[in-house]
């Protein structure tokens, strides 16, 4: 490691000018480079045109019903002696949205974004599958073909494909392993999570860099993964010099989440390529104790959104963000304070894009006879359908890309979310 | 004339032709049985030492692999016995740990200390804790890098990521060293004794939360109003026995889970057999149940066995787990003739997985030269492959945890019940490659052994046969990088 800190970064001036000269030959006119921070400083309007969507995964199946409570329905108390999140203005009471849904209080911090109409919900939600394994069922979001197994890529890489290629776009993963959402075909950028992403690395190294490079050099999976990594590399690394994060690192979060919202954020605004991304937060499964888990818990997530929509200022217009989570849980809580395995849940959604300040889907009330199998939530809109409006006239895809991303999925229409 | 030199001619290049395609049969068959074995070396271990290698050549591929399948014949190698001998908390029992640690709590809640000596006690819980975790993961990681049964502490690692438990919930840090001990005796016996000893282990009900499964209707259940708890129940089906399209319902959950109610956890040893489980009575559903057709009696703790019979012994498990074990060992899409034929096998020896395994070394599938050097390793197969590859004696432990940790593959701490996957599409990204090639070439740097210098002959012994690309760009480059490129080849990537 005695390379000093000067000849690392003339390294990396020397491979951004290279990598100038590389995207000016490929794009043939549009001559702004990946990483560039002045798009919109510029005022690139093509740039600042571009659509955004941002999916976040709440892995483990986290309770919609303690998150959007139907605060006005006996049934819900009724259900929850213990764990029911208490009606408005009571002691640690719901925040009412609709006089009819309430917020859960300690998502406070995204109270300023349901009055500005950027954050709108989707009650009952879900998969047509009913499916209560939490694998399988995150397989068939993320694959987008609940029912289907062996479906071989991601409803995001497929999406991909199908934004329009007039110049590269990429999809920005932060995570070390590619989420089955993303797999597929097309190549996805990466950045470590809950990690300072532009602390250097052996390969910034000029002389390792080149020694992989050539080792890596062919057209084999294992190449093309390097290539790949070098290329989310070269971007990460102007977009995210230590300088401009040391800001907002100043004092670091408890929470992962929050930091990489943050750089989430600055890499989808400086890079106008970046149209999608994914990120994921785990620990919703509450068998046991739930309240104490989602006070610890929501405190840090709407954190995270709130700097996320914050960050995304600049592009909030046309951003759209979904929070989603594999299944939702029993209306009833368990023996243990917590609940478990359900079915319909609440879809978030975020950004300047969306019709906000509204809880959409239909509502058809707890009452026993209404529930699936006597337990759950039923799921009175499909996940695709929320998924294929946005992909339909937020991203402005046509029926036949539409068919390939939601394949055998005919949109019911009956939604009208999107500003 | 002109006839006898055609007559000549003809035999001579007919003896020509012969004479070169037996060399070359011949030259075929060494290098097919050198990459043969080699094959066999990767695949039922941790990574290909000079050891195991003279091993081979001194006793024969077939002696290996029957040695590696009894492995209480196989003598540990001083320096494993030495290391884990310096260990402490994972010869001690958990039972005492957990007293030792719920001593200091009932301490803290004490009011009569003042706030340094309660901070100083909660410190003493921490390191206990995390020293508890650490050495649990140290020892895992020797054997795997020194142990000589190889195939042993590949499948002691196998069974402990199929029975996966996740080191940060509750206690379980205090139980994980003796959780994997138990597995270890069966880790190459029978199926079922598996089943026996995980569902009995504290470390497995805390963390699929049957200590809190308890009859609505049982004593503890009316006066605490607790109620079941499925997670268990529903994982024992979904990922330790018949797998999730095994053809069991909601129904069958709900019915084994309120069959295992009552059966917890002992902290402190006081009941029972004194290690740990205790079977509740009074949180115990004390109905019939109907359990995958079968009608199951009220009986208390039998009825769990009685159901644990009735798992290994069902074809789903039988299928569930050859898939498994095609998967790990042959190919990421194992044919299903495999599959089928282990599944069998498992069937007709009750779960004897010494004989399931044999069977697969010798299947036509294992063997067969396309599957070579085709599985992508998981982070930790990879980083144990470079240390044993590269021989070295004392590798700082800590840092390779560490660098396990980046990789999203931290031994004991895979927060699901599924485990880990071993599948390319799991771990090969962009990514993952920049970790990989910076881990190799910090690994040929020393980081692992400052001071150590990795001689670069010995890898290129321990490392087979390079594709041709690997050796020229090795050729091309300067000597002091060549360790790490070698160290983060393709070739050192995929066993």
């Amino acid at each position: 490691m005695s390379s000093g800190r000067v000849s690392y970064l003339n390294y990396l001036n020397m491979k951004r000018r290279k990598f100038l000269t590389a995207a000016g030959l490929a794009t043939a006119g549009i001559l702004v480079p990946v990483g560039m921070n002045s798009w919109v400083a510029r005022g690139v309007k093509s740039a600042t045109n571009r659509k955004r969507l941002v999916v976040i995964f709440l892995r483990g199946a986290v309770d919609g019903l303690n998150i959007v409570v139907p605060h006005q329905e006996a049934e819900y108390y009724e259900a929850r002696p213990t764990i029911a999140v208490p009606y408005p203005h009571k002691k640690d009471g719901a925040i009412d949205l609709d006089g009819f849904y309430g917020l859960h209080p300690k998502l406070a911090d995204l109270v300023p974004l349901w009055d500005s109409k950027n954050l709108a919900f989707v009650q009952a939600v879900g998969s047509p599958v009913v499916e209560r394994s939490h694998f399988q069922a995150q397989d068939y979001l993320e694959s987008g073909t609940p029912g289907i197994k062996n479906t071989k890529n991601g409803w995001m890489n497929r999406l991909l494909a199908e934004l329009p290629q007039d110049m590269p776009t990429q999809a920005l993963n932060v995570g070390v392993t590619t989420p089955y959402i993303l797999k597929g075909e097309m190549a996805i950028a990466s950045i470590k999570p809950g990690k300072n992403s532009a602390a250097p690395i052996p390969t910034d190294r000029p002389l390792v860099h080149q020694a992989f490079s050539n080792l890596y050099s062919g057209t084999d999976t294992l190449s093309k993964a390097y290539q790949n990594g070098r290329k989310a590399r070269e971007i990460v690394l102007t977009d995210l010099t230590q300088e401009m994060m040391s800001a907002s690192r100043g004092a670091k979060s408890a929470n992962a989440f929050v930091d990489d919202a943050a750089e989430v954020a600055k890499l989808m605004v400086g890079n106008a390529k970046t149209q999608l991304a994914f990120m994921q937060v785990g620990g919703w499964d509450t068998h046991i104790n739930q309240n104490p888990v989602f006070d610890r818990l929501l405190p840090s997530l709407a954190e995270g959104l709130v700097t996320l929509t914050q960050g995304l200022e600049p592009i909030l217009a046309d951003t759209v963000i979904v929070v989603m989570s594999e299944f939702g849980r029993t209306v009833r809580e368990n023996g243990n304070k917590g609940t478990d395995h359900g079915y319909g849940n609440a879809m978030w959604l975020l950004g300047g894009a969306i019709r906000g300040g509204n809880v959409y889907g239909q509502w058809q009330g707890l009452s026993q006879s209404k529930l699936n199998e006597n337990r759950d939530l039923p799921v009175t809109t499909d996940f695709r359908e929320v998924l294929s409006l946005i992909l339909q006239q937020h991203l402005s895809l046509d029926d036949e890309s539409l068919s390939r991303v939601f394949p055998g999925y005919e949109l019911a229409s009956n939604l009208d979310f999107l500003a | 004339m002109r006839q006898k030199l055609q007559y000549w001619t003809g035999i001579l290049l007919f003896s020509l032709i012969l004479w070169l395609g037996l060399i070359n049969r011949a030259e075929a068959n060494s290098e097919l049985s050198q990459a043969h074995q080699r094959h066999i070396l990767e695949r039922l271990s941790f990574g290909v030492t000079s050891e195991q290698m003279q091993q081979v050549k001194a006793e024969g591929i077939e002696a290996y692999i029957q040695s590696q399948l009894t492995p209480e014949l196989v003598e540990e190698p001083p320096i494993l016995n030495n290391y884990l001998a310096k260990l402490s908390l994972i010869h001690q029992k958990p039972t005492e740990l957990q007293k030792k640690v719920n001593a200091n709590r009932k301490k803290v809640r004490n009011s009569g200390l003042s706030i340094e000596q309660k901070q100083k006690i909660r410190q003493e819980i921490r390191e206990m804790n995390t020293k508890a975790r650490d050495e649990a993961i140290n020892a895992h990681l020797a054997r795997a890098i020194y142990s000589s049964r190889q195939l042993k502490e590949v499948m002691v690692d196998f069974w402990f990521n199929h029975f996966n438990i996740y080191a940060d919930k509750g206690d379980i840090r205090l139980w994980l060293s003796d959780y994997e001990q138990k597995i270890r005796p069966h880790a190459l016996g029978n199926f079922r004794d598996l089943l026996a000893v995980t569902a009995r282990h504290p470390a497995m009900i805390i963390y699929l939360d049957n200590k809190k499964n308890t009859a609505p209707d049982s004593p503890v259940g009316i006066r605490g109003k607790l109620g079941l708890n499925e997670n268990y129940a529903r994982e024992l089906m979904e990922l330790h026995t018949m797998g999730v399209d095994g053809g069991y319902t909601q129904d069958d959950v709900i019915a084994l889970a309120r069959i295992f109610t009552g059966w917890g956890v002992d902290y402190e040893g006081k009941r029972g057999d004194k290690k740990g489980f205790f079977f509740y009575k009074n949180r115990h559903d004390r109905h019939d149940k109907t359990f995958l057709g079968h009608k199951i009696a009220a009986n208390g703790i039998k009825e769990g066995e009685q159901a644990l019979d009735i798992l290994a012994s069902h074809p789903a498990t039988a299928h569930h787990i050859s898939y498994k074990l095609a998967e790990y060992f042959v190919s990421d899409r194992p044919p299903s003739s495999l599959v089928d034929r282990l599944a069998q096998k498992f069937l007709d020896s009750d779960g004897n997985i010494k004989v399931v395994l044999d069977t697969l070394i010798h299947s036509a599938e294992f063997n067969d030269p396309q599957y070579y050097q085709q599985k992508f390793t998981t982070p930790y197969q990879y980083i144990v492959s470079l240390v044993r590859m590269a021989e070295i004696e004392q590798p700082n432990f800590k840092r390779i945890r560490g660098m396990l940790q980046q990789l999203s593959m931290p031994v004991y701490r895979c927060p699901l019940p599924t485990g880990y996957k071993n599948t390319q599409s799991a771990w090969l990204n962009p990514q993952a490659m920049l970790q990989r090639t910076g881990f190799a070439t910090a690994i040929a740097r020393g980081t692992l052994n400052p001071g150590y210098s990795i001689p670069y002959k010995q890898l290129q012994r321990n490392s087979g046969e390079l594709s041709e690309r690997t050796k020229q760009v090795i050729a091309k480059t300067p000597p002091k990088l060549r360790s790490a490129l070698m160290m983060g080849s393709p070739e050192a990537m995929y066993r």
